[in-house]
């Protein structure tokens, strides 16, 4: 199982910890303490992978089982860290008649990860979008702020190569 | 305290200040439907099945009875049409996504959603159907599996894991119609720190959580003709079996059980109360070798294994105080593979040894290290008391109209303190009857300070010239608070009996499922141990160092409570584990 | 400062300042003051940069020490963004451009000549300026909640004070004991401003005496706006964060509380930033602390960052929050005044709510309740967005009716369309139709007519919006944001969703407009919290009153707003199209060839759409430079 744990290797610095250790410290015996230590814990670390999670259960006593319902309930809190480049495919009806999907597919072959998550090298996040308006550029992708349009499978390469 | 008057359908009714509608329903003699709601743990007002018409002074609403408080000259309507229009309709909801195998469900006449769509007259259970969410089976964990495509979210299992164990490793995540109950990061239970204690499926009102079923594999032994298959019983199974065949709660049907399990093909059936005897002997011995020698104090039991996973994880460091005795279970596979396989000649390889347990975590214990007392293991299969209930279902045999037979020898011979084992502070009252017997020669039978249903109990005996402090916790959120003190110096006990259930082994994961508008109102913990309390009382021999089958296996077997031989057959060792396994 | 004499001093030193701004009795140090929008608005619009570039001007020209710039929170008329104020005169530049900001320097700063063509055309009239107050968008308005947004530095408790601000609280803490103020608040009829409309005073003077023995109590601010489109409660942070704390303090005075929460979305950046700037400075002042005034009140409050959930907006849901935990609402009762934050009586108003308490205290509750109707006293705010000219924050009297506001304060509907709709209350609000405009907006007026007045938002919609598809947009928004605890929310509103949905793709039948109606009055009866109890509201509200566009788009299949895509069809009128053959080009699902016709006129035969192939993406339509192509 483990399918929620991040695809990315934890890269936590030993400063990092130290840093998140003292806000811990700082507001353990405060009351209710957790939303505000897992919001300076993703500003700390960009997102809130299980290693970190497990830190916060072991020095609070909180069960990371709570930790992670709280975490999965709340929009802000992410479980995967944002890639330096966010790449964002439309599957809106005109794009996915024009063969988006196959694109998407070809792009989480490519990058080896599935939606929603980040390469191993924190590089590309790869998500799907609903339609952004640009129905007759379809298909469409953008990187960051760059539209791509009337894209065919065989452009992903030279898309992911111009970033990479 | 001060009484309120209510009427409920046009009845009046007196009831005092805090009752909720549903319980004043309840004394007007209406049951109000429940999923969710279970007093004290799970207050949470949130499947709504429970809606009731009340009035105050301004006009009929609906509310949840299970947390709406009563108040003075209160109007309650229990089935108006706006209220079974109501409760139908939120039965369609979660019915639309609720994966409906009823067929095929191990709960099917026992589910509580399936009675609810009975006797709210569902036509149609997928008149809601829409989108619904696909779950992976969870099978990770040795003794449950958990389907979450059948889950109506009532949280009763999240109430029960994280405030009654103290545990929480299973919770909502997720929000709005994606939320589901699992384990952080979609640990497979068995990758977390779960201590197989089986509460939640005791309470899970659906087929959504279930214990691993090995009735099939247990079948097949007894039709092998080349093995030998043996069969232990625990005290509390005795104590609950009845209730799958509809007797009522708290229905002594030993004689019944052993009949069945005969008629079943099981070659001997002998009673784990004979090694509960055989615990008695080596803890007792272990405890006063620890006060005499400066041993780790307190020492702690080590018959739960939920218990002991429990300490394993949470208190590692606490780990030596835990005795060193396997649990009757285990003693007694390693007895029958062992004694009882030379007695009679048979090679242990072909011993099936199958236990009867109240119990989830017993499937977990059989498969832990340094259990293995004759190269094998002590015990093959764990089966809970529904599983039992099942093949004797299965196998067409009329449990009620059975005859009440008796164990077979020896491993069946018993006593009153073996029995007892099955209640909180019965293991405490078995080992302090022969311990004081065995410091003094006094006979002290009952105790009544350690028994009960109160999640934690203290008394001080004296022994000789020694104060004997001890305590009882049943339920893990009261052992922790148990425990806690011990660490903070608060409490200086010697002796600590510990069940991770409440209630002890009647209230075991492995019991029959009672339906929580029944748990709500009755204790079945205490509905059961009075079954096993007055076993006690009627037993010729009350004290396990006068069980006859247990002096002869120390006279021709083990030579003295903790010798060497003893060591290697009856005790075992602990691992220091983490709570967050990552 | 420990005494009221202490406050007085520094109020009456900022007094002629902050005077200057409000045509009072002016005695700034400065000539001129130049105020400029920082609100989230005229942020993103791009007022960092006129500061910017006025403080380069002034340092070249000399004029810093003559001229003060202050940066406010919001004016109201955010769609006229940026926008810079130049008092005395009261002159109004609205969009303000950087590279106009030399020339105002030169010509209006240095010389006292504003430079008309900048300023917002509604105070251009002929040769004279107009005061911004007889604007149509002002002249109906009346500040209270708002008095300080637009007029103080929001990051100057001096400027606050100056305003006698703390002066409610000084009185309170030195002349009132907590009875009397209870008294005051439940005399004033002041009704809370999150949605409910409960009464406040009502609301206090519960959590001061059910629990006698309580050994602490809490006083919370629910700043967690959620409703798409409404940002009042965010106005009054950025514009005037003090009048929070100092009300929040008086509510600790009258319940008898030590600590203070505000519960703030952390999609709130500026507003976070200003309230921390506050709380230190009046932490500093000793607004805030140990024995307050030299009483022995105390009084301290924290801020506690919300995390992106809606449900958190009901009160017990934010409390749970607040707690660390998943923010579920639980069953009331016990209300949070019995049991509430950490099991401890508590209360809990919105931002809106306590913007109003210190005024009431200094001009006392006859003032108060002399504005409003009957059952609803005082002011409302609202978020003016949508299809209106004036987007923007507008305050103005209970009671004045939804044509004032869309009309007089809003300027009406663009482009000449025709008014459909006013939706209020967000998601948990309805639609309010043409019959019902001249109503005068109150708390059970707007329940009567199947809404509510919510915190504030107010969306309007002309005859393009298809109210089939809004209230499945509403719909989206709370599957999206619905907790999950109880059935009739977390199913039945996405099956509510699933069949609105279905009926805008053309797939929905009769029976289905029943089974949604059951399921509105399902929801809204059976669920735990008043998320869900009014999430089928803007359901209930346009089947009620634009019933007639779901049967179309059930019955006849179509949208009578043609927004719908499932159900619109897109042609070629062959008689306009020239046959360049752009529109093929851009069609993503090669739905459109040519024909054989060609028309008077043109040289190429006309193009035609295959219904069957179309998507409906409307690239052609963008294509076709000729207007050749239409959607029915």
């Amino acid at each position: 199982m483990n399918s929620a744990k991040s695809t990315v290797p934890f890269k936590g610095t030993p400063e990092q910890e130290a840093q998140l250790l003292k806000v811990i410290e700082e507001k353990k015996n405060s009351k209710g303490a957790l939303m505000p230590i897992l919001q300076k814990a993703q500003e700390i670390y960009g997102y809130l992978p299980i290693e970190v999670q497990a830190i916060i259960s072991d020095k609070t006593g909180i069960p990371l089982e709570k930790i992670y319902g709280v975490v999965t309930f709340y929009a802000q809190f992410s479980l995967y860290p944002k890639g330096e480049y966010t790449i964002s495919v439309c599957l809106g009806t005109a794009c996915y008649v024009k063969g988006s999907g196959d694109i998407y597919d070809k792009l989480q072959e490519k990058l080896g990860i599935k939606g929603g998550e980040c390469t191993p090298d924190g590089k590309f996040s790869l998500e799907a979008c609903r339609c952004i308006g640009a129905c007759g550029l379809a298909p469409v992708l953008t990187v960051n702020e760059d539209v791509y349009g009337r894209l065919t499978v065989d452009d992903v390469d030279r898309i992911i190569e111009k970033y990479a | 305290m001060e009484n309120l008057t209510v009427k409920v359908n046009g009845v009046e009714v007196s009831v005092p200040k805090g009752t909720t509608v549903l319980e004043a329903a309840h004394i007007a003699g209406i049951e109000i439907p429940t999923l969710c709601y279970m007093k004290e743990i799970n207050e949470i007002g949130a499947c709504r099945i429970c809606v009731t018409e009340v009035n105050e002074g301004r006009g009929f609403r609906l509310v949840a009875a299970c947390v709406y408080p009563c108040s003075n000259n209160m109007e309650i309507l229990t089935s108006t049409p706006k209220v079974i229009e109501s409760r139908k309709r939120t039965l369609e909801l979660i019915l639309s996504t609720h994966d409906r195998k009823c067929l095929s469900c191990v709960r099917s006449g026992n589910c509580e959603l399936q009675k609810l769509a009975k006797d709210y007259g569902i036509e149609d259970a997928s008149v809601y159907d829409g989108a619904k969410n696909e779950y992976e089976i969870d099978n990770s964990a040795a003794h449950m599996y958990r389907d979450n495509n059948k889950c109506i979210l009532c949280r009763r299992c999240v109430a029960v894991c994280s405030k009654v164990q103290g545990i929480g490793v299973i919770g909502a995540n997720e929000r709005g119609f994606k939320t589901y109950i699992g384990s952080a990061f979609d640990m497979g239970l068995g990758e977390t720190s779960c201590v197989s204690c089986g509460q939640c499926i005791a309470v899970c009102p659906v087929g959504a959580i279930s214990e691993k079923d090995y009735t099939k594999p247990v079948l097949e032994a007894i039709a092998n003709p080349d093995k030998t298959v043996l069969v232990q019983t625990a005290p509390a199974v005795r104590a609950a079996l009845g209730e799958c065949f509809g007797l009522p709660i708290g229905t002594n049907v030993e004689g019944k059980m052993v009949a069945a399990l005969r008629r079943l093909g099981f070659d001997k059936v002998f009673d784990t109360d004979f090694s509960a005897d055989l615990t008695i002997m080596e803890e007792a011995n272990e405890f006063i070798d620890r006060v005499k020698n400066g041993g780790v104090l307190p020492m702690i039991t080590s018959c739960s294994p939920g218990w002991v996973k429990y300490c394993e994880h949470y208190f590692p460091d606490m780990t030596e105080n835990l005795s060193t005795c396997k649990s009757p279970q285990q003693m007694f596979g390693a007895m029958a593979k062992t004694y009882y396989a030379e007695k009679m000649g048979l090679d242990p390889k072909d011993i099936v040894m199958v236990s009867i347990m109240p119990c989830t975590a017993k499937k977990y214990e059989i498969g832990r290290d340094d259990q293995s007392a004759a190269g094998v293991p002590d015990v093959d299969y764990a089966l809970t008391t529904r599983e039992l209930g099942r093949m004797i279902e299965r196998a067409g045999i009329n449990f009620n109209a059975l005859p009440d037979e008796k164990f077979d020898e020896p491993l069946g011979i018993s006593t009153g303190a073996g029995v007892i084992f099955g209640a909180t502070g019965g293991v405490m009252e078995a080992a302090l009857r022969t311990a004081v017997y065995t410091l003094t020669g006094e006979n002290v039978i009952d105790l009544p300070e350690v028994r009960g249903t109160e999640g934690i109990k203290e008394a001080t005996y004296k022994v000789g010239d020694l104060d004997v402090k001890v305590a009882v916790a049943s339920g893990l959120a009261n052992a922790k608070e148990l425990l806690e003190k011990v660490q903070n110096g608060e409490a200086d006990y010697q002796f600590i009996e510990i069940m991770g259930c409440p209630g002890g082994c009647v209230n075991g994961g492995g019991q029959p499922q009672q339906p929580m508008n029944i748990r709500n109102f009755v204790d079945i913990r205490a509905e059961r141990a009075k079954v096993l309390y007055d076993i006690d009382a009627s037993m010729p021999i009350r004290q396990s160092h006068e069980n006859p089958a247990i002096k002869e296996v120390y006279e021709t077997y083990l030579g003295e409570p903790g010798s060497h031989k003893a060591h290697e057959i009856l005790h075992t060792s602990y691992v220091k584990r983490k709570v967050n396994n990552v | 400062m420990k005494t009221l004499e202490e406050l007085k001093v520094v109020r009456d030193s900022m007094k002629g300042e902050v005077a200057l701004r409000t045509h009072g009795d002016a005695s700034s140090k400065y000539e001129r003051h130049v105020l400029v929008c920082g609100g989230t608005g005229c942020t993103s619009s791009g007022s960092p940069k006129i500061i910017e570039k006025l403080e380069e001007e002034f340092a070249a020209k000399g004029l810093t020490d003559k001229i003060q710039i202050v940066k406010t929170g919001c004016f109201g008329l955010c769609e006229r963004g940026p926008i810079m104020i130049v008092y005395p005169e009261g002159s109004f530049y609205s969009r303000v451009n950087v590279d106009e900001i030399p020339r105002i320097v030169d010509e209006h700063l240095i010389n006292g000549e504003p430079v008309k063509e900048f300023l917002y055309e509604e105070t251009v009239e002929g040769d004279t300026i107009k005061s911004l107050d007889d604007t149509s968008f002002y002249k109906k308005q009346h500040r209270v909640a708002l008095r300080n947004c637009g007029v103080i530095n929001p990051e100057n408790i001096n400027e606050y004070i100056g305003r006698d601000g703390y002066a409610a609280l000084g009185k309170v803490l030195t002349s009132m004991t907590p009875e009397d103020v209870i008294q005051t608040i439940l005399d004033s009829g002041l009704r809370g401003r999150g949605g409910g409309g409960f009464p406040t005073g009502m609301k206090w003077k519960l959590a001061r005496n059910i629990v006698p023995d309580a050994d602490m109590k809490y006083v919370c601010c629910n700043a967690d706006e959620g409703d798409p489109g409404a940002f009042m409660d965010r106005s009054v942070l950025e514009g005037d964060p003090h009048v929070v704390l100092e009300a929040m303090t008086i509510a600790g005075y009258a319940i008898g509380a030590k600590q203070g929460y505000i519960y703030v979305r952390a999609e709130y950046p500026i507003a976070v930033e200003r309230l921390n700037i506050a709380i230190a400075q009046a932490r500093e002042a000793g607004m805030l602390g140990q024995n307050i005034f030299g009483t022995d009140f105390s009084f301290d409050i924290d801020l506690r960052l919300g995390a992106g959930a809606f449900v958190c907006g009901e009160e017990t849901a934010l409390m749970t929050s607040i707690e660390g935990n998943r923010g579920e609402p639980r069953p009331r009762p016990p209300f949070p005044a019995e049991k509430g934050l950490f099991q401890k009586p508590t209360i809990l108003n919105n931002v809106e709510t306590y913007a109003n308490i210190p005024q009431i205290i200094l001009n006392g509750s006859e003032w108060f309740a002399s504005m409003g109707t009957e059952k609803s006293k005082g002011t409302k705010v609202f978020a003016l967005g949508g299809k209106i000219k004036n987007t923007g924050l507008v305050e103005v009297p209970m009671g004045t009716t939804l044509r004032e506001v869309i009309e007089e304060i809003g300027g009406g509907i663009p482009n000449g369309k025709k008014f459909k709709a006013a939706q209020t209350g967000g998601p948990s609000g309805g639609c309010i139709s043409p019959e019902n405009f001249d109503i005068p907006i109150d708390y059970d007026n707007l329940i009567g007519i199947g809404s509510m007045m919510g915190s504030g938002g107010l969306i309007v919609m002309d005859e393009d919006n298809c109210m089939v598809d809004i209230a499945k947009f509403f719909l989206e928004f709370t599957v999206d944001e619905s907790c999950g605890k109880c059935t009739p929310c977390r199913i039945g509103t996405k099956r509510m969703y699933e069949i609105l949905d279905k009926i805008t793709k053309g797939n929905g039948t009769l029976e289905d407009i029943d089974k949604l109606e059951q399921l509105c009055y399902h929801i809204k009866s059976n669920s735990l919290c008043g998320l869900g109890q009014t999430a089928p509201n803007p359901v209930l509200s346009t089947l009620r009153y634009f019933r007639d566009e779901y049967i179309a788009h059930v019955v006849d299949k179509r949208c009578p707003a043609g927004v719908c895509k499932h159900l619109l069809r897109f042609e070629i009128v062959k008689d306009k199209c020239i046959g360049c053959g752009m529109c093929a080009k851009q069609c993503p699902a090669s739905a459109i060839s040519r024909t054989d016709y060609i028309a008077p006129g043109k040289k190429l035969a006309a193009m035609e759409i295959d219904a069957n192939k179309c998507i409906k993406c409307g690239a052609c339509i963008e294509s076709c430079k000729f207007k050749a192509i239409i959607k029915k």
